[in-house]
């Protein structure tokens, strides 16, 4: 691959996230906003693989960090903090879910498959507020984050950072290989034409469906992250809401881009940030700002760092 | 004394349907006809509430605050379609689910500016405030009884104006051939507009009629549009029909969860886990509901043909 305009930015870019800590020791608040930026990245980067190779808009994508975090926040409610234990179950729900719910919304197509991941988001979200158990509507502290052996300290900031970093970097790596992969060249081309693709003999159902719970689990791990970052889990993760953000976050970075969701991610926080310093009244200038980029930039932020070479 | 209360928490299910119909009738049309999935429908509802309570403030009368509210929810519906969403109908589903989020985002926001982000309440005038006794001895609110008279007559309405006049018949052919009623010399642009209008018109007198049972706040749109997206998806996309008999159907079996599935399971299971069980279950009945439905009919139960 060579250098274009696009790979020196993203190359820039990573080694900006990578120096950052060090640059910006004592300033605990931007390495906060940069890990949560790259926790956001991770969600988006899989949902990307959903809405923008697959062609599949899950509305419903913000359950996963739900139940990453949820795991992390029942486990240490029964005070079992070992990240050994936590995460491959975290990852294993994940999959889980996202098997019973792609298997379900996968039937369907069009504006069925959007209504049908968001209520079944929801129900899980009302799930989350019956459960006086685990804190209903205010949801669970997490006094204690995963621990791991003692090989990471997770308490320590610069080094979570570079956790959530290093899985940063994988996420984008799988996506990527799988894209180029003949399972990713079979998904991306039922985005083109389904019906060709089921005539050449290929089960699209179960492509897609794989696809689907690749990126629930790549979400999962993500909220598992989630989860250990804020020290505190609530039904609010899950609200359909959460999930509209995450796929502003990839249109925002461009649909379809390898790394665009990570820099939609990183903007939408940013601004986020910048905005509700301006004015407690952010979202009314935010809203029609995502109706702007909605009719006015299409492609996305990679849209201006010239012709995708994806495609 | 247990029959009075089935018969009251049927009537509540009812109530809860013809608020999800009122709803649902207007999404459906919108999707229907204009293949437009509208997030923001739920603003409007609560734009409604929000007309309502402030109208009713005004004239110290709850049914002028609604003669008020109606045609500025009208109004304000024509305003969005014409300003954002005109532009939206050539766009993919993605597209429109985004801005139409954008739109929500405003509105809230806006919505806190004008009003605060304390809740309002609708007091009632003394007569619809009090209760009515519907069988020996059984007593049910009348405003309830009101919102499920005023859902019904909606809904004959709808089915007359679809089915009977000549918009209606506008309506059914921008349904199934938009291109072709385009063809024949019909205004699809203010077909387009006056039919938002009126699901907007429809969504703001859900939102007038649920203001004084619950409390008018920022947000109360979002929640219950979820419900009414279930209810459309169940109904079948762009039925009216199927938009009534699913919303009833949710409406019912949504209550009747919240009120019985306990005594139920504790006929089944310990006391205790059916305590515990119960919320839970009954919060996810519906979803359940959708899921078993589309299990066996993908489109919906009245799958309107050619859309």
């Amino acid at each position: 691959m060579t250098m274009n305009r696009r790979g020196v930015v993203m190359t820039l870019f990573l080694i900006t996230v990578a120096l950052l800590p060090i640059a910006l020791v004592d300033q605990p608040f931007y390495i906060g906003l940069f890990s949560r930026a790259m926790i956001l990245s991770i969600a988006a980067v899989s949902l990307n693989l959903l809405l923008g190779y697959g062609n599949m808009i899950s509305f419903g994508h913000a359950v996963y960090i739900g139940i990453g975090a949820y795991t992390v926040g029942i486990f240490a409610y029964y005070e079992i903090y070992d990240g050994f234990i936590q995460w491959p179950v975290g990852l294993a729900i994940s999959a889980v879910v996202a098997l019973i719910f792609g298997a379900i919304s996968l039937r369907t197509r069009g504006v069925y498959f959007i209504m049908i991941t968001l209520a079944l988001a929801q129900m899980l979200y009302f799930l989350g507020v019956s459960i006086d158990e685990y804190g209903a509507d205010d949801g669970l502290v997490i006094d204690v984050r995963s621990e791991f052996a003692g090989l990471i300290d997770l308490e320590e900031g610069i080094a979570f950072y570079y956790v959530i970093f290093f899985f940063l970097l994988l996420t984008i790596f799988i996506v990527h290989r799988l894209t180029n992969s003949r399972f990713g060249v079979v998904v991306r081309g039922a985005k083109s034409n389904e019906v060709r693709l089921r005539a050449l003999g290929f089960s699209v159902y179960q492509y897609k469906l794989t696809a689907f719970v690749i990126a629930g689990v790549i979400c999962g791990l993500a909220g598992l992250l989630l989860g250990n970052f804020t020290n505190f889990v609530n039904p609010d993760m899950m609200h359909w809401t959460r999930s509209g953000e995450l796929i502003f976050m990839v249109v925002l970075g461009g649909l379809g881009s390898l790394f665009g969701p990570v820099l939609g991610a990183f903007v939408f926080l940013l601004l986020e940030e910048i905005l509700s310093d301006l004015t407690i009244h952010w979202q009314i200038i935010f809203g029609p700002f995502l109706i702007a980029v909605v009719l006015f930039m299409r492609g996305g932020i990679d849209s201006l760092l010239g012709k995708s070479t994806d495609d | 004394m247990t029959w009075a209360l089935l018969l009251e928490q049927t009537l509540n299910g009812f109530q809860l349907g013809v608020l999800l119909f009122l709803l649902a009738a207007g999404l459906t049309l919108v999707f229907g006809i204009m293949d437009l999935v509208n997030l923001a429908h739920g603003s409007l509802y609560m734009a409604g509430a929000f007309f309502c309570a402030t109208f009713t403030d005004w004239t110290d009368s709850f049914i002028i605050g609604v003669l008020l509210g109606l045609p500025a929810t009208l109004l304000l519906g024509i305003a969005v379609e014409m300003i954002a969403l005109r532009t939206l109908y050539a766009r993919d589903h993605l597209d429109q689910v985004l801005a139409t989020f954008g739109i929500i985002l405003f509105f809230n926001e806006l919505a806190r500016i004008i009003w605060g982000p304390e809740g309002l309440v609708i007091p009632l005038p003394a007569w619809l405030d009090g209760n009515v006794e519907i069988l020996a001895g059984v007593f049910y609110p009348t405003f309830r009884i009101l919102i499920i008279a005023v859902g019904l007559s909606v809904a004959l309405g709808l089915y007359v104006l679809v089915a009977r006049t000549r918009i209606g018949m506008l309506i059914r052919a921008g349904a199934s051939d938009r291109d072709m009623v385009g063809a024949l010399g019909i205004n699809v642009k203010m077909l387009f507009t006056l039919i938002f209008g009126l699901g907007a018109a429809l969504a703001g007198l859900a939102g007038m009629m649920a203001g004084p049972i619950i409390e008018v706040n920022i947000g109360m749109g979002e929640e219950i549009l979820i419900l009414a997206f279930v209810v459309i998806v169940i109904g079948g996309i762009g039925s009216i029909r199927g938009a009534f008999v699913a919303a009833l159907l949710v409406g019912l079996i949504d209550t009747m969860g919240r009120s019985f599935l306990d005594l139920l399971l504790k006929m089944l299971i310990s006391g205790n886990a059916a305590e515990t069980a119960a919320p839970a279950l009954s919060a996810m009945l519906v979803y359940v509901l959708m899921v078993t439905v589309l299990f066996f009919r993908p489109q919906g139960l009245f799958a309107p043909r050619g859309g």
